[in-house]
């Protein structure tokens, strides 16, 4: 089973990455760019077949390790 | 007084942390990360400055959760003192020891350069050496310095006295020019300018020495 782990810094936190991306687009020419927020994108490959089982363990590695859920927020997606 | 300095794949200032509790008259021993415990007798832990682990996934997130760090974050629940410095700082931050965390400086440049900081609290074994509301000079080093919380935390540090350090002129963004906290007990110390780079006459100053000497003078070995 596969796992996409969406992590993005949450609302009401500053991204200066976001805003440099944002600035970028508007230097190019694209328009009407409102706001740009960066994440990332953790793929993983779970020996795991059981949905929930996988989703509950994603969920707490998120909690360890994968976001800091002091900045940033997460969700977790199963293939 | 006993210093522990845990080295982790990427540190780079472990020596010169190393050096700086030495000069300051402590015994030194280098923690490699794989460690899962500390030396007996330890007083005080230093986690330098660097890029453990390549700065992956978050800066200090992948040290927080290596084996010493477990020992590390013991020592300190049973009331030990622990110093983060630069990338210390924020392994301290990614353990819980101290709240908030430090995100990528606004400018999104790397700052390198000696500025100027406000003591803003004389009560910590840390910060002992000098006067409150003091200017002191000290370098940073960093890539992700701009420390985020939010505002209860925020309330929090400032009515417990727990900022320990605020920059005269914000380098990186941080929130209310913080540049350094202290744990809820006063024991566990995170700032990302350098002390250990401005400790002898050769770095170009000793603003940072006081720290130190401090630390020595103050914590009656266990």
């Amino acid at each position: 089973m596969k796992a996409r782990v969406h992590v993005m810094l949450k609302n009401g936190v500053l991204d200066p990455q976001g805003a440099a991306v944002q600035h970028a687009l508007g230097s190019l020419g694209f328009e009407g760019v409102e706001n740009v927020r960066q994440g990332k994108v953790i793929e993983l490959e779970l020996a795991e077949t059981d949905a929930d089982k996988a989703r509950s363990t994603v969920t707490a590695m998120c909690e360890k390790l994968l976001a800091n859920t002091v900045i940033e927020s997460y969700r977790v997606e199963l293939t | 007084m006993h210093a522990a300095v845990i080295v982790f794949p990427g540190s780079n200032c472990d020596r010169d942390m190393a050096v700086a509790f030495e000069r300051a008259g402590a015994k030194v021993s280098m923690v490699w990360h794989k460690d899962t415990a500390l030396p007996e007798g330890v007083d005080i832990v230093g986690l330098p400055g660097g890029f453990s682990f390549g700065d992956y996934l978050r800066c200090g997130a992948i040290a927080a959760n290596s084996p010493i760090c477990r020992s590390v974050v013991e020592h300190a629940n049973k009331g030990g003192y622990v110093i983060g410095l630069c990338n210390g700082f924020q392994i301290l931050a990614e353990t819980g020891l101290l709240p908030g965390a430090l995100l990528r400086n606004a400018s999104l440049k790397y700052v390198c350069r000696a500025i100027k900081l406000r003591v803003e609290t004389s009560a910590s074994v840390f910060t002992a050496g000098y006067n409150a509301g003091s200017e002191v000079t000290i370098p940073i080093a960093h890539h992700d310095g701009n420390y985020n919380a939010d505002e209860e935390t925020l309330a929090r540090l400032n009515g417990d006295d727990r900022v320990a350090f605020r920059y005269a002129v914000n380098p990186n963004g941080s929130v209310q020019d913080i540049a350094g906290v202290l744990s809820e007990n006063r024991r566990v110390l995170g700032m990302m300018p350098h002390p250990e780079r401005m400790a002898e006459s050769s770095h170009g100053g000793t603003d940072g020495a006081a720290m130190f000497r401090g630390l020595v003078d103050q914590i009656v070995h266990a």
